[in-house]
């Protein structure tokens, strides 16, 4: 999904770093990342450790990291949309590969690039419930790979009770218990109620640019 | 054998099998491999952060070179949870630890494999401009 790009920007000191939220292990990446080819960085995370550190809960989600380590976008959708509409879909993805190529050749001057208190506005909040359920959802599924799966799926579904907004933490444990299981007909439902509630599965990324895409 | 778990660690530990069931005593050593924390004369300390123990916490923490670490978490007020056996545990993090972290702007750091097994630390690409980004097959 992203090699083009990368090729495109990586002598100008720039690197993509893609991590793989695969509670089943590499086994289960192995076939998209041979598809892709990626001469970047492509990483297999278990335990969901990068989406705890960087308060994720979906995927794609990205965060734009400088040259001295400093967040200058913090987690956010990458460039995809949840629509039937092919041409909006390619539209979100080039404007968010636009902005990248802009922070890119531009560094802090680029507009997408945030200040530090514009970062910090834009960091999701962590609370007491968050970060109990990220320790349910880390032992759950190591219990579950123990071959303890009722203790384990207990402490999978106490994760999800606990952060709702979390679909890696849901759809990992339905994807644990079955592997066709994160699309299935409960994943719906869950995504329908979720809009019904006024909140978007692929919230779109702070730009001026994706203006185009919304409404 | 049991097993501790926190962001980013895995260990294997022997625990002081003598305390009560629902704690998990360590000593200094395996402490340190499993936390991070280490026992000083002045507290228990991670990196730079020492928190003091006056004698009342000290003794129901810390017994000549054994801590508690499940009373410790709790004395912190960070998540630990552990299976019925008590044989895997968790050690989490504090919401207000994850949110401070964040809010200094240093992208926290971790080591993950490749498809090959072969580590990478985030911090290996530092003098680079990182997009860092998430994907699953599910």
């Amino acid at each position: 999904m992203w090699q083009r790009l990368y090729e495109e920007l990586a002598d100008q000191g720039f690197m993509i770093v893609t991590v793989a939220m695969e509670s089943r292990g590499a086994d289960a990446a192995r076939g998209p990342i041979r598809r892709a080819r990626p001469t970047y960085t492509s990483l297999i995370d278990r335990d969901h450790l990068v989406a705890d550190l960087y308060n994720m809960v979906n995927v794609p989600q990205a965060v734009w990291i400088d040259e001295e380590g400093r967040i200058v976008r913090p987690t956010e959708t990458a460039g995809a949309a949840i629509t039937l509409n092919l041409g909006r879909i390619r539209k979100t993805r080039k404007i968010y590969c636009d902005a990248i190529r802009d922070w890119v050749a531009k560094g802090a001057a680029s507009e997408y690039a945030f200040s530090p208190e514009e970062a910090r506005a834009h960091l999701p909040a962590s609370t007491p419930e968050i970060a109990l359920a990220h320790a349910h959802f880390h032992l759950g599924r190591e219990l579950w790979e123990q071959g303890n799966r009722d203790e384990g799926g207990a402490f999978l579904r106490k994760a999800v009770e606990l952060n709702p907004d979390s679909w890696n933490f849901f759809r990992q444990m339905k994807n644990l218990e079955h592997i066709l299981g994160s699309g299935g007909p409960e994943f719906f439902r869950r995504a329908r109620r979720y809009r019904k509630d006024g909140k978007a599965y692929y919230p779109l990324p702070d730009m001026a640019s994706m203006d185009e895409v919304s409404g | 054998m049991t097993r501790v778990l926190s962001a980013g660690r895995s260990l294997d530990v022997e625990p002081d099998a003598s305390r009560p069931a629902g704690e998990l005593w360590l000593d200094a050593a395996a402490l340190e491999e499993a936390t991070g924390w280490h026992l000083r004369p002045e507290g228990l300390c991670e990196g730079p952060l020492c928190v003091p123990l006056p004698e009342g916490p000290r003794a129901a923490l810390v017994d000549g070179d054994t801590v508690n670490v499940s009373g410790l978490w709790q004395h912190l007020g960070r998540p630990i949870l552990h299976d019925a056996s008590a044989t895997t545990w968790m050690l989490g993090e504090a919401a207000e630890d994850r949110g401070s972290r964040l809010a200094s702007l240093e992208a926290p750091d971790f080591t993950l494999p490749d498809i090959e097994g072969k580590l990478h630390s985030l911090s290996d690409f530092r003098g680079k401009k990182v997009f860092l980004a998430t994907w699953a097959s599910w």
